[in-house]
C-alpha cells in the first residue's frame, strides 16, 4: 500500500472521512468536475477506448507528455454521473504521475475508498475496469 | 385510495389502468395528498443530479437486495425503508426511473412482493420528463416519516426459484435478454459489466423476446395493439398460460412481468430473478445455444420416455 501515490491517498482520505450520504455526494462532486475532452481529442473520436464494463457509454484515452508525465482523458453524458464520478477520479487521482506510479497503484483502489456501500460492489466494478483499461493502454504507448 | 386516476386514452385500452400515470398527469397531481413519487434509476446519482420535485430516491442495489444474503430485503426492513421515505402502506406510489423505466418496473415489482397495492408507473420515465423539459430539482424533498407495517414478503406468485423454472417445463418461458446472450455468444448484455456466468446460452424452450421491444422510442410503453402483436401474435402466449420471464439478474424482466401482467392480463406470470447469473452458473441444469428455443428436457428427439438424468 506503500505506493499509493499522494493525490489518490488524499481523494481516499477525503471520502473515508464522510458518512455514507455525503459520500455519494462527493463522487457527484468529482462528477461535475469531469473536464471536457481536449480539443485533439474531440477531433479524433478514434483514438477513445470504451470503457465496456462500465453500464455507461465512457470512453478513455491515457497519454504521456514530453516530461513523462501521464494524463487520463474520459468523456462520459451527462445521465450517468456514477461513471463520471469514477473517471474523474482516476484521472484527478493519476493526474501527472510516473509510468512507474501508475503502475505501481493496487488494482484493487476503487474498492478501497468507501464506496462499496453506499455505491453497490457491482458498480464499482466498472471503476475497476477502468484502471485496468488505462494501465493497459499506457503499457501499449510504451511499447 | 384518494388518489385519481390517470385516465388517458392510451391506458385504458390496457388491462389494468390505473398502473400507469402519464407526465402531464403527474404535473398536475405531484402534490395530491397520499401520493409518494419515487425515482429508481440504473445509475445511484440520478437522483442527486436532478429529480422531480419532492420525489423520493430508492436504489435497487443499496435500498432493495439483502446486503449479506442474495434475496430481497426483509418485511422489517422493507418497513424501515418505506417509513424512511414517507410512504404509508396505503399510499399511491408513481414510480420512475432512467432506461425506459426498467429499474423503476423492478422497483414496482419488489414493492409487489410486499403487496403494497397502489404502485404506478410514469410512463416514458425519467426521459420523456426531462424532453418535455419539466421541471427538475436538486433541493432534498422534505419526507414526513411514517409507520409503516411489517409485512410478510409473499414470494409464490411473482417470483420465480430455479426449481419452480426445473418444474415449469411445457410451459411459455420468456427470455428478455439480447439475441446475444440468447444464443449464449455472450453472456452479459452488449456493453455491461460481466456479472459472472460460466455459461452461455439459454434455458430450453425459452421465446427470446428482448425486453425493449416493449418500450416505444420515448421510453414510454407500446400500445396494447403493438403489445399484443409481440407477445401473443409473435410469442404465441394466450390468456391462460403461466409465463416465467427472466433475464439475467431479474431486472429486465421485472419491465417484462409488469408489461405482460400489467399492461395485457396475464394472470400467472412470474419473473425469475435468479436469472442468468443463477442458472449459467448452477450444475447439471439443461442449457440450449443457438438461436433456437431448443427442446424440453426429456422430450428430445429420440430419447425415450423414461426420463434420465
Amino acid at each position: 500500500m506503500s505506493a499509493l501515490p499522494a493525490q489518490l491517498a488524499e481523494i481516499q482520505e477525503d471520502f473515508l472521512a464522510l458518512e455514507q450520504k455525503d459520500r455519494l455526494l462527493l463522487l457527484l462532486e468529482f462528477a461535475n468536475e469531469l473536464p471536457e475532452l481536449p480539443q485533439q481529442f474531440q477531433d479524433h473520436p478514434d483514438l477513445l477506448e470504451r470503457v465496456v464494463e462500465c453500464q455507461s457509454p465512457v470512453f478513455i484515452f491515457v497519454d504521456l507528455d514530453a516530461d513523462g508525465a501521464f494524463h487520463l482523458h474520459a468523456t462520459a453524458p451527462r445521465e450517468s454521473p456514477t461513471t463520471r464520478g469514477f473517471a474523474s477520479i482516476l484521472a484527478q487521482g493519476l493526474e501527472g504521475l510516473s509510468a512507474e506510479q501508475v503502475f505501481a497503484v493496487p488494482d484493487d483502489y476503487p474498492l478501497s475508498i468507501g464506496l462499496t456501500e453506499a455505491v453497490s460492489p457491482l458498480r464499482l466494478r466498472g471503476m475497476s475496469a477502468m484502471l485496468g483499461r488505462a494501465k493497459r493502454q499506457l503499457r501499449e504507448r510504451l511499447g | 385510495m384518494t388518489v385519481p386516476l390517470d385516465p388517458t386514452e392510451k391506458f385504458a385500452a390496457f388491462a389494468h389502468p390505473s398502473r400507469l400515470v402519464s407526465t402531464a398527469w403527474l404535473a398536475d397531481h405531484r402534490t395530491d395528498a397520499g401520493l409518494v413519487v419515487v425515482e429508481s434509476d440504473e445509475d445511484v446519482l440520478l437522483y442527486e443530479v436532478g429529480h422531480i420535485r419532492g420525489a423520493v430516491k430508492i436504489d435497487w442495489h443499496t435500498d432493495l437486495n439483502d446486503k449479506v444474503n442474495r434475496d430481497y430485503i426483509d418485511g422489517t426492513a422493507f418497513a424501515a425503508l418505506m417509513s424512511s421515505k414517507g410512504i404509508a402502506r396505503d399510499s399511491t406510489i408513481v414510480v420512475y426511473g432512467d432506461k425506459s423505466n426498467w429499474w423503476a418496473a423492478y422497483a414496482l415489482w419488489v414493492f409487489t412482493l410486499f403487496g403494497h397495492e397502489d404502485v404506478r408507473l410514469l410512463d416514458g420515465g425519467r426521459t420523456k420528463w426531462l424532453a418535455e423539459e419539466r421541471e427538475m430539482t436538486t433541493d432534498a424533498s422534505p419526507v414526513a416519516p411514517t409507520n409503516y407495517p411489517v409485512v410478510e414478503r409473499i414470494d409464490a406468485p411473482i417470483r420465480a426459484f430455479k426449481a419452480d423454472v426445473l418444474a415449469h417445463f411445457g410451459n411459455p418461458l420468456i427470455d428478455v435478454r439480447s439475441d446475444e446472450e440468447y444464443s449464449g455468444a455472450r453472456t452479459t448484455m452488449p456493453a455491461y459489466p460481466e456479472e459472472g456466468a460460466l455459461r452461455g446460452g439459454h434455458i430450453p424452450t425459452a421465446a427470446s423476446v428482448p425486453w425493449a421491444r416493449a418500450a416505444a422510442e420515448d421510453s414510454t410503453f407500446k400500445t396494447r395493439a403493438e403489445l399484443d402483436g409481440i407477445y401473443r401474435t409473435e410469442a404465441g402466449l394466450t390468456d391462460d398460460d403461466d409465463v416465467i420471464a427472466y433475464c439475467r439478474i431479474g431486472e429486465r424482466s421485472s419491465h417484462t412481468w409488469f408489461v405482460l401482467t400489467h399492461l395485457l392480463g396475464f394472470e400467472n406470470v412470474r419473473n425469475y430473478d435468479g436469472s442468468w447469473t443463477e442458472w449459467g452458473n448452477a450444475v447439471a441444469v439443461p442449457i440450449a445455444i443457438g438461436t433456437a428455443p431448443g427442446t424440453a428436457p426429456g422430450t428430445a428427439p429420440g430419447t425415450a420416455s423414461a426420463q434420465h438424468r
